[in-house]
């Protein structure tokens, strides 16, 4: 297994997160149920001949994806892997809405050509002329981890950088038939923080995040990829047994972390796979959590590893994320750690560069 | 390693035949699959032709003895059949014998049931328990579970080439260690998203497609499932196991042209050949027999056939596509060709490519329009999909 | 004529999203794909279903599109000849 540093990463999201050195400082917990995007500005990164057809999700990702080209100063990566857990959901509700509503009649193909899962790695292709690798993976929770997955071995295949991401978009009809199965919290407002809210469901937003993985350290380096592995499924105890043996995996123990970065996302009935984490493998460990920020999509564990990645460049630890009183002394290890509804479960290791 | 990786198990289920035996008769026999719709209402049922199978959701819900209550989409049913028959035709019993993956494919996902229940969702409650079938995610999900299959599971979505996408993909976490053991393939059922998607592009055949012909009218869309059990050198020899064939080389390359059609010289699909022969490191002249990608589009063959003309040149190995039999299966067709091209190597036979009569003038590629027993050595593979994507995989015999 | 020129000129703007065009920057005999207006084989076919929705003209093979499609001012004469709503 060779290297893997992370030269340069970008992030659209809930919140305004367009500067990587600022990091999550200024970022306000989100209150509503269903929180839309802050926009960033589209044209800076993408030709107007480009935009006309892109939905929000294809914007995203390549505002995302630009950012972390230019800070690391990559022109056209060696390959392209997204990670998109619903795809290109916008124009997919829109087209079968069309499809409905009209009984087959009139339809136009905008729609339904952008609403494939790889429209964004296509797009973010065409845009740079990449005729390279590309994958989108689509694997709800674990899109994203499976693309870190792949960028490492593709970088052990030989090549030298690789673009790896993740995006999700909020699709109006899609979350009102989320709510109905409870996947949305029903209360609009929050009336406590996120992790005290105590109902089921969680709070839906949207956002992407891309990173350039390269197998050598530039002066911009935020943290080398360690490793990355993913469940199908695990039981709640399970969970500390494999987190133990990932850390193992990498002659490392639990105290060798300095922070873990956990997914929390207040649903009453899941949080228990993180709580019991914390309350006793990770008692001594400082706690971090990020999705009071991100919302829930699912590829929202993208943006926990562009908050890592801030965290161990700038050696500090934002009180707005932090579960408890633990201060580290320095950031060197940490860890994520991811699930949704106890499927798709996650574990992520970065050390600083 | 440097056979490549072994194939121990295959499954399949498609217009031709709901297992592999069946689809090997139907191939033989020059049977295509293309009906017309029964399945779903579409306005379109008189104007198109697709490869349907003609299995209820109910039956096939029996065939897996599934609950009634299940939530199962008729992609994750067909997926379901076609990844249980490569399990028992790789003679597993213990799927956790070893570290087990699971790598599926899909574009529609559970897309017939949210057509479906759209709008009803939200006045009646019995089928929201399909509300979380929709995603591309589902199906690999419900097929790990029923399998016991807890470590490595994921799904890729690329669109038409999205199968290729996890063959490869398994082929390269068994070469790295990273799996012992994988099960790879693809499945997408027949919806009418996909029907009026493609209808919009006006690319849909009224007729039974005829891939490679001058005078091709367009796709037939299909729907199926396929799987193979992928095993490294080291599983294969502790359990002394039979071996199909081989994934000896693979390549995924982006057109990087536009976003639904691919360029005139075929520049992503001929990338794509390339990397892959490099990887199998064998030429050209090593390949026996392309199955093509061969949608019959007006833009598909014609491009496709630009990139073969571009990596072979004169020296054209045996080529066809199945297309004609099955349709073109979206997310599955690569699973579905890489079954056929390793019934091809096993027998030793190049499948015929039906309704051809006149060669593309630009290329002329004269595709095999009868079945031809033929010494197999090494077949190649595309799939194209939207978005740029083109992947080829190269089967070996040893 | 005029008028239906206009017309066009307003609907391939709101249809194809092109923003950053004004109606009086597209000239009548402007080829609309390729150097012209930039459109491409998918705005093609967006035109084709306008003709259907909006004239009642039914075109089957994409590649007609093409020389109806040139310019403002042969869609329009298409048009007027062979509308039917």
């Amino acid at each position: 297994m060779g290297n893997y540093y992370i030269n340069g990463i970008g992030c659209v999201s809930a919140q305004d997160s367009s500067d990587n050195e600022l990091g999550l400082q200024n970022f306000v917990a989100l209150t509503e149920n269903v929180a839309p995007l802050q926009k960033p500005d589209y044209k800076k990164y993408i030709k107007p001949t480009m935009i006309r057809r892109m939905s929000v999700g294809v914007k995203m990702g390549v505002v995302a994806s630009s950012m972390a080209l230019q800070e690391a100063n990559v022109e056209v990566p060696e390959a392209i892997i997204t990670g998109s857990g619903m795809g290109c959901l916008r124009d997919s509700e829109k087209f079968l809405k069309n499809i409905i509503d009209n009984e087959e009649q009139f339809l136009t193909p905008t729609a339904f050509i952008q609403s494939t899962h790889n429209t964004v790695g296509g797009q973010i292709a065409l845009g740079l002329a990449c005729k390279a690798y590309n994958v989108t993976y689509v694997h709800d929770a674990t899109s994203f981890e499976t693309s870190l997955i792949d960028g490492m071995m593709i970088l052990d295949e030989g090549e030298q950088n690789v673009l790896v991401g993740g995006v999700d978009e909020i699709g109006n009809h899609t979350t009102e038939l989320h709510k109905l199965i409870d996947r949305v919290k029903k209360e609009e407002t929050l009336k406590n923080s996120l992790l005290n809210s105590k109902t089921k469901g969680s709070i839906y937003s949207e956002g992407s995040q891309f990173f350039v993985l390269e197998d050598k350290k530039k002066g911009n380096c935020y943290a080398q990829l360690l490793d990355v592995t993913i469940y199908n499924k695990l039981s709640k105890n399970e969970v500390t047994q494999k987190l133990e043996a990932f850390l193992m995996d990498n002659n490392l123990t639990i105290s060798d972390i300095d922070v873990v970065v956990l997914g929390l996302n207040g649903e009453v009935d899941y949080d228990a796979y993180y709580t019991t984490l914390q309350n006793t493998l990770l008692v001594n460990t400082t706690q971090v959590y990020y999705k009071h920020f991100s919302g829930e999509y699912n590829t929202a564990s993208a943006f926990g590893m562009w908050t890592a990645c801030t965290l161990l460049k700038s050696q500090k630890v934002p009180g707005n994320i932090q579960l408890n009183d633990i201060q580290p002394t320095s950031i060197k290890n940490v860890v994520l750690y991811n699930q949704y509804r106890g499927e798709n479960h996650s574990f992520v290791l970065l050390k600083s560069c | 390693m440097g056979k490549g990786v072994a194939i121990t198990g295959m499954g399949i289920i498609s217009s031709i035949g709901n297992t592999v035996e069946e689809n090997y008769q139907s191939l033989l026999q020059k049977t295509p699959g293309i009906s017309k719709i029964e399945g779903i209402s579409t306005i379109h049922k008189d104007h198109i032709k697709v490869g349907e199978i003609k299995i209820s959701n109910e039956d096939l819900s029996d065939l897996l003895n599934l609950p009634s209550s299940n939530n199962y989409s008729r992609t994750a049913l067909l997926a379901e059949i076609a990844a249980k028959e490569a399990l028992k035709s790789a003679g597993i019993t213990d799927v956790n014998s070893c570290n087990t993956g699971l790598i599926s494919a899909t574009s529609v996902g559970g897309m017939d049931l949210t057509e479906k229940y759209f709008y009803s969702l939200f006045e009646e409650e019995k089928n929201r328990k399909y509300i979380e079938s929709h995603s591309a995610g589902n199906s690999s999900t419900k097929i790990a579970n029923s399998l016991g299959i807890t470590g490595f599971v994921s799904t890729i979505s690329t669109a038409c080439s999205s199968a290729a996408n996890s063959i490869m993909l398994g082929a390269r976490m068994i070469k790295a260690g990273k799996l012992d053991r994988v099960i790879v393939g693809g499945a997408d059922c027949l919806s009418k998203f996909t029907i009026n998607g493609f209808k919009t592009l006006m690319i849909l055949s009224e007729t039974n497609c005829k891939p490679f012909d001058a005078n091709r009218t367009g796709l037939n869309l299909g729907e199926a499932a396929a799987f193979l059990v992928l095993e490294s050198d080291a599983c294969v020899k502790a359990d002394n196991k039979k071996v199909l064939g081989y994934v000896s080389g693979y390549a995924n390359a982006n057109d990087a042209f536009h976003q639904t059609a691919s360029s005139v010289d075929g520049e992503g699909a001929t990338l794509a050949m390339k990397k892959a022969l490099k990887v199998a490191g064998l030429c050209s002249g090593d390949i026996d027999y392309i199955n093509a990608h061969g949608t019959a589009t007006e833009n598909n063959d014609a491009s496709e056939s630009q990139a073969i003309r571009r990596v072979f040149g004169d020296n054209l190995p045996k080529v066809s596509s199945t297309k004609a039999y099955t349709g073109h299966t979206l997310a599955a067709a690569a699973a579905i060709e890489a079954v056929y091209s390793v019934m091809a190597l096993q027998n030793n036979l190049v499948f015929p490519n039906l309704n051809f009569e006149t060669p593309i003038k630009e290329t002329n590629i004269i595709p095999e329009t009868e079945l031809l027993q033929k010494d197999l050595h090494h077949v190649l593979s595309n799939s194209f999909g939207f978005g740029g994507n083109c992947s080829t995989l190269i089967f070996s015999k040893e | 004529m005029e008028d239906l020129k206009l017309e066009l000129k307003n609907n391939i703007i709101e249809l194809l999203n092109l923003e950053d065009v004004n109606v009086d920057e597209i000239k009548d005999d402007d080829s609309l794909f390729g150097d012209g207006l930039g459109l491409d084989s998918i705005d093609a076919l967006e035109l084709i279903v306008m003709l259907d929705k909006d004239y009642g003209i039914r075109l089957t093979d994409p590649k007609e599109g093409k020389k109806i499609f040139e310019s403002i001012e042969i869609m329009a004469a298409y048009i007027t000849e062979h509308r039917t709503k």
